[in-house]
């Protein structure tokens, strides 16, 4: 029954997914963090900055920032990320894209969960003297970080049902092979079967166990 | 919240905070002077490029405003459709026979968790292959399918969100006065929940018309994103210029309505004579995630 599977890399397709989760992740966690340090710091400069970049970024569709990272990036103004193939310059422009986009919901995510932290707290620090960092670094950063894991969840399973609009610039992952095997195969119902079932395993754990974590680490108040 | 961080700078402090603004400043010109040297070589500043959007209106008249028309019309037929569809399944996951309530949480949590761009190539193909649709229209009804499926099982848990935080009094003064389960989802609970959920529905609607432009990359429907290619390749390969217009029509378009959500929240929560419920327009990125809220009975709602 499932003989069209053959001649297809599935697995392949659905590690190439992974991949670009992952690598994204780490990206927008990064630059995500960057953005929310910005949008509460002292300087109006910096909080400007990172309230623009939020609300330009979420407002602009991903598939608009993906397909530009390849028709303008790479073929108008020759930005490759340092790679000689298609496949691994689609791939980095794709990863480049995704970031540039997850980055703003980690950032808003990381700031719902500053405003967690008991205005008292900061007060209490402050009167200690500890200066703005360490207030930062010391005291609201750690709670907001266990306080913001539900969140975050929810920012990776939404960033892996992301990674497919890389297919619109031909990266090879599981969207791209799904169309291409409804094109070949006359197993419609199958196929489609096999992928839902692929991002299923996917997401739903993932949606389940951390936000399992995340209750668990939550500091109780 | 921010201020709360940090005192009121004093003389040192402020001087030091003169000293980050200088050094980001510097940050952001280096990297402004980067790009447009960048854009300059490959000449996409030229004027030439640029000026069709603002002194030839056919470039409006046959790519632009057409696009954006189809975007529009997209995502208005699938909130359209997915509202009613969402709500008959909120109601479902509420039900007292678990069968109701098992059965729509399972097809709740199936399409949740499932990229709407899968959704809509199912759509596309099944469309080619079982009806007979024609090809032109059938990107269309693909792009609407696709969002269909997945917007309504959002829309579902922004239902269930906006019953579940009426206050408990509500349910039980209609009970107390004979009503039946039905009468009250009817008459008392799902009137003011309309009110409760508007917030999260406009918020949803960000998304809905985020994701037609997938139908434009993949489907081959025209909407604004796929204005891009034959708008550079009939004004002079305006690649850059193209995508930044496209861009900003999105940006106005949805930080309209990301406004009006938030306008529409703060109202809410500021008037009188509500219940004080409102599903938060934030809030749908929480109701978005498949688990969220598997295997839990309904909550008593938050009283705020």
């Amino acid at each position: 029954m499932f003989d069209f599977l053959q001649g297809y890399d599935v697995l392949g397709a659905f590690w190439t997914t992974i991949q670009l989760t992952l690598w994204s992740a780490i990206g927008s966690l990064v630059w995500g963090t960057a953005l929310a340090a910005m949008r509460v710091s002292p300087v109006p400069v910096m909080r400007g900055f990172g309230t623009g970049y939020v609300n330009v970024v979420r407002n602009i569709p991903l598939t608009v920032i993906i397909v530009f990272t390849s028709l303008g990036l790479f073929q108008t103004l020759g930005v490759s990320l340092g790679a000689d193939t298609f496949t691994v310059i689609n791939f980095r422009l794709a990863v480049l894209g995704l970031i540039a986009y997850t980055s703003a919901f980690v950032c808003e995510a990381l700031r719902s969960g500053i405003n967690t932290v008991p205005v008292g707290q900061v007060e209490a620090a402050r009167a200690l003297g500890l200066g703005f960092v360490q207030v930062l670094t010391l005291v609201v950063l750690p709670q907001a970080f266990r306080s913001v894991v539900g969140p975050l969840a929810n920012v990776l399973i939404a960033l892996t049902k992301n990674t497919t609009v890389a297919a619109a610039i031909g990266v090879p992952e599981a969207a791209l092979l799904m169309r291409e095997m409804i094109e070949n195969e006359a197993q419609l119902i199958l196929i489609s079967a096999v992928f839902a079932a692929g991002f299923i395993i996917l997401t739903l754990p993932t949606g389940l166990f951390l936000g399992w974590v995340g209750k668990k680490v939550a500091v109780k108040r | 919240m921010s201020s709360v961080l940090y005192d009121v700078p004093g003389p040192r402090a402020r001087r030091r905070n003169i000293l980050y603004t200088l050094g980001f400043l510097v940050v952001l010109a280096a990297l402004a002077w980067w790009v447009l040297t960048g854009l300059a070589g490959k000449g996409q500043l030229e004027w030439s490029k640029w000026a069709p959007f603002f002194t030839d209106s056919r470039v409006w008249t046959t790519y632009l405003l057409p696009g954006l028309e189809n975007t529009l019309v997209a995502a208005a037929l699938a909130l359209a459709i997915a509202l009613p569809l969402g709500a008959v399944l909120g109601i479902a996951r509420l039900s007292d026979h678990w069968w109701v309530r098992g059965s729509a949480g399972a097809v709740v949590e199936f399409f949740r968790a499932i990229p709407v761009l899968i959704l809509m190539l199912f759509a596309n193909a099944a469309y080619a292959a079982f009806s007979d649709i024609s090809p032109d229209t059938r990107p269309l009804y693909a792009v609407v399918t696709g969002l269909v499926l997945y917007n309504s099982s959002v829309l579902a848990e922004v239902v269930r969100a906006g019953i579940l935080a009426l206050p408990l009094g509500q349910s039980d003064a209609a009970r107390a006065i004979g009503m039946r389960k039905g009468q009250t989802m009817r008459y008392v609970l799902l009137p003011q929940s309309v009110t409760a959920m508007l917030p999260a529905i406009v918020s949803q609607m960000v998304v809905i018309v985020k994701d037609t432009a997938l139908g434009g990359a993949m489907l081959g429907f025209s909407e604004l994103l796929a204005s891009v290619r034959p708008m550079s390749a009939n004004y002079g390969a305006n690649t850059i210029a193209s995508f930044t217009v496209v861009a900003v029509i999105f940006i106005v378009l949805n930080f309209a309505l990301t406004s009006f959500a938030a306008r529409l929240e703060s109202r809410l929560r500021r008037g009188r004579k509500s219940t004080g419920a409102v599903v938060a327009a934030d809030a749908v990125e929480v109701l978005a995630t498949p688990g969220e809220h598997m295997g839990h009975k309904p909550k008593p709602p938050e009283q705020s």
